[in-house]
């Protein structure tokens, strides 16, 4: 029996396991959520912008490993997802964008709502269709879930025309893809790995650089084994965060821009970099001639296009990350039976990252009367035992959330790196918390950033999602602000969001449980407080509005060239006040 | 560098675009361009001629190799190959140049392919020198019109010092 396009639609959406989808309707799309309407296995989520439904498949998708699913229409539907498929193709994450488009006939006569969807999707996609004929669409659904989830992830696009939905085909759903113009390589070269295993076991400093390819091949095990077998020390990257437990002995934490200085120190001096799903990005590298001037560099990527692309690859291994590592812990475990040496001979390079750690730690300076953004970080995940998963937005409260967490668990590390998506927090944690309603889902987010996809609210509170919303206000733009302090002698131009929303206000109109912190004190109380709640919580924690985020690497510096602190003139001018006055002069007042 | 890039793509709407997009995000110029089906019309060979420093040139070739739609991917100028590129050259001809249009024609085995009172269209199949000699030949008689359909490249079957290499060698 013929099926019209929607119901093609729909059935696929079913045979590819999709649960929930996240969209818009519009005109053109119509028919596909009325057949959405009339059953049960796949939910839609209705977001109040398109954006947020982008961002939402982004959260569900980097929560489960699962490919994350949209639906909004034609024209400016599309237009407001652009930001998250190019979001998600920054940072590798697998999600299907289905937009509308008008009739075929009057594809390209600027017909109501028409946008060149495929056009316009084509450099931040890693692939897009427009479906011309309904006899397509079953195959090309089946394609797109496919590539959105294999090789390297990330995001496709499938345009279907009005007709297209409305038109009828024989419905049979393919079995599997035949794409002879992709085949991502999964397992590496036999020879590459044992050369890399002999250089791990000869190397005296070598360091585990995990980036996020960890997470999308379900290679935590894997990394844990690696690093235990050789007792190397692992340092990741903000995507690759969760990858390895926080609180393990071997575990560096963050590096780069705002990374420890120990974690940084340690690749200055590295002999050996072992680069796990990583691409060696800028906020990582610093300056690129004088990255790991010492090491040899093993790259491991599914992706051949990462591998020397900014770094030179002494071993490259294009492959799956998991196939790869388990290949090269195999080969690791059979080289050296005793671990007990291999663990003597890297003592001395891990007392000295001990000796790193110990004399330059993340500090903050808490008093009793203004709350340091950190503190309330800090208190979260002693509160958590950073068990939950945390999805944040971006500034400096994604760098002080990606220094202090030690989470254990992967996928458990939702945020924006490549794009560095401001209004990517919330929406994100929502999509996690759809896909995990009885886990703790935490959104670590800025009054800058909320503001820029505050609607998503009334999802939360429709779709009764409990995400516990943790709002480090410090009414600036604060990593714009902190720029502006130490690069642009203090003008503040346009970084101060003088008129700020009653938050607390807010969420109740939405109505949502909103708290509100004003002094240190307050702080663990309403961290308590908000976590004990069943529904969604927002709370607003009013923080020190000049707090600099450190240590910090500055734009073409170096691992070893960290800045520990404000330079001593800043210091003097917000000691005297002047920085507070100039932000005064705007509208607003700065809390007490 | 001057390099010859042959993409064998699967013959489909949209897929030139992309191929095309990764020179342009990098501001990379495309020299010429040439698209066609090939002996199974399912594929089409895409040949680009560009320059670019050798490392950024790899990384399209990578981002090249990733596009779904995108079979193959072979830098000409790392084997030995034949390029070769037509252009239609319409010039005027006053009556006492028509002969003399005849003669270069010939000398280059070129052919008057249309002919009014006042001109020629002459057709000339070559490698770049060769064309553009005939077009610095027939330049002072004036020319009204000029076409060149960008070039094609084929890998020569027996083994010989690669494009790169020869280039090499001269310098």
């Amino acid at each position: 029996m013929k099926k019209a396009g929607a119901e093609i639609f729909v059935e696929s959406l079913k045979q590819e396991g999709a649960k929930v989808i996240f969209g818009i309707p519009g005109g053109v799309v119509l028919k596909l959520f009325d057949v959405l309407h009339q059953q049960k296995d796949v939910e839609v989520v209705l977001t109040r912008h398109e954006q947020g439904a982008a961002h939402m498949a982004e959260g569900y998708a980097k929560a489960t490993g699962k490919a994350g699913v949209v639906l909004v229409t034609s024209g400016p539907g599309m237009t407001n997802i652009v930001t998250g498929l190019a979001d998600a193709y920054m940072d590798s994450i697998p999600i299907v964008a289905f937009t509308g488009q008008v009739s075929t006939a009057l594809i390209g006569n600027d017909a109501f709502q028409e946008a060149d969807n495929v056009g316009i999707s084509r450099p931040c996609t890693k692939h897009n269709v427009l479906v011309k004929d309904v006899n397509d669409l079953a195959r090309t659904i089946k394609e797109a879930f496919y590539i959105a989830t294999t090789g390297r992830p990330g995001p496709v696009l499938v345009d279907i025309p009005k007709d297209v939905s409305t038109n009828k085909a024989e419905f049979k759903y393919p079995d599997k893809v035949s794409l002879r113009g992709y085949n991502p390589t999964y397992e590496g070269n036999k020879h590459q790995i044992k050369q890399a295993a002999e250089e791990i076991m000869q190397a005296k400093k070598p360091v585990i650089y995990v980036g996020g390819g960890a997470l999308f091949s379900d290679a935590a095990d894997e990394v844990l084994e690696l690093a235990e077998i050789t007792q190397i020390p692992v340092t990741m990257t903000l995507m690759g965060l969760s990858s390895f437990p926080g609180t393990h002995p071997l575990s560096m934490g963050m590096l780069g821009m705002h990374g420890g200085y120990w974690s940084n120190m340690a690749m200055h001096h590295a002999d050996l970099l072992i680069a796990v799903g990583a691409r060696f990005d800028d906020r990582v590298t610093g300056k690129l001639s004088d990255f790991c001037p010492e090491a040899r560099v093993i790259h491991v990527d599914i992706d051949p296009t990462s591998i020397k692309k900014n770094v030179h690859a002494h071993i490259p291994i294009v492959g799956d990350v998991r196939t790869v590592l388990r290949q090269l812990n195999v080969l690791l475990r059979s080289m050296d039976g005793n671990q007990s040496d291999l663990k003597e001979q890297r003592r001395p390079w891990r007392s000295q990252i001990e000796e790193w750690k110990r004399t330059h730690p993340l500090r903050y300076h808490q008093d009793e009367k203004v709350t340091k953004p950190q503190y309330v970080i800090e208190k979260l995940f002693e509160i958590t035992k950073h068990d939950g998963i945390v999805a944040t937005d971006v500034g400096q409260h994604q760098m002080w959330a990606a220094q202090y967490f030690k989470g254990t668990k992967p996928r458990t590390f939702i945020t924006s790196g490549g794009l560095g998506t401001m209004g990517f927090g919330f929406p994100a944690a929502l999509g996690a918390q759809k896909a995990y309603p009885d886990r703790l889902v935490m959104c670590i987010t800025s009054e800058g950033s909320f503001q820029m996809n505050l609607q998503e609210l009334a999802v939360a509170a429709e779709y009764k999602l409990p995400v516990k919303i943790v709002l480090i206000n410090n009414q600036f733009h604060g990593m714009v602000r902190q720029w502006q302090d130490l690069f642009y002698e203090g003008r503040y131009a346009s970084s101060y969001l003088g008129k700020i929303p009653d938050f607390v206000k807010l969420a109740d109109a939405y109505g949502i449980h909103g708290l509100r912190a004003l002094k240190p004190a307050e702080v663990e109380p309403v961290i308590r407080e908000g976590l004990k709640h069943k529904g969604p919580v927002l709370m607003d924690f009013h923080v020190d509005p000049f707090e600099n985020c450190y240590p910090m690497i500055p734009a073409g510096g170096a691992h070893h060239e960290m800045v520990l602190e404000d330079p001593p003139e800043l210091r003097k001018a917000q000691k005297s006040g002047a920085t507070k006055k100039k932000a005064e002069e705007g509208e607003g007042v700065l809390p007490a | 560098m001057e390099r010859i890039i042959s993409v064998l793509v699967e013959n489909k709407f949209g897929v030139l675009a992309r191929v095309a997009g990764l020179f342009s995000a990098r501001g990379y110029n495309i020299e010429s361009l040439s698209v066609a089906p090939t002996l199974d019309p399912t594929t089409s060979m895409i040949t680009i001629v560009t320059a670019g420093d050798d490392r950024v040139i790899e990384q399209i070739m990578k981002q090249l190799n990733k596009v779904v739609e995108v079979l193959k991917v072979v830098d000409m100028t790392e084997t030995s190959f034949l390029d070769r590129e037509t252009a239609l050259i319409k010039v005027h001809t006053r009556p006492e140049h028509r002969d003399e249009a005849i003669r270069i024609a010939d000398i280059f085995r070129a052919k008057i392919v249309d002919s009014s009172p006042g001109t020629y269209t002459i057709e000339v199949t070559g490698d770049v020198d060769k064309v553009e000699a005939l077009i610095n030949m027939l330049k002072p008689l004036g020319i009204k019109e000029l076409i060149r359909t960008g070039r094609v490249a084929i890998a020569r079957e027996a083994k010989l010092p690669s494009r790169r290499e020869q280039q090499a060698a001269k310098a």
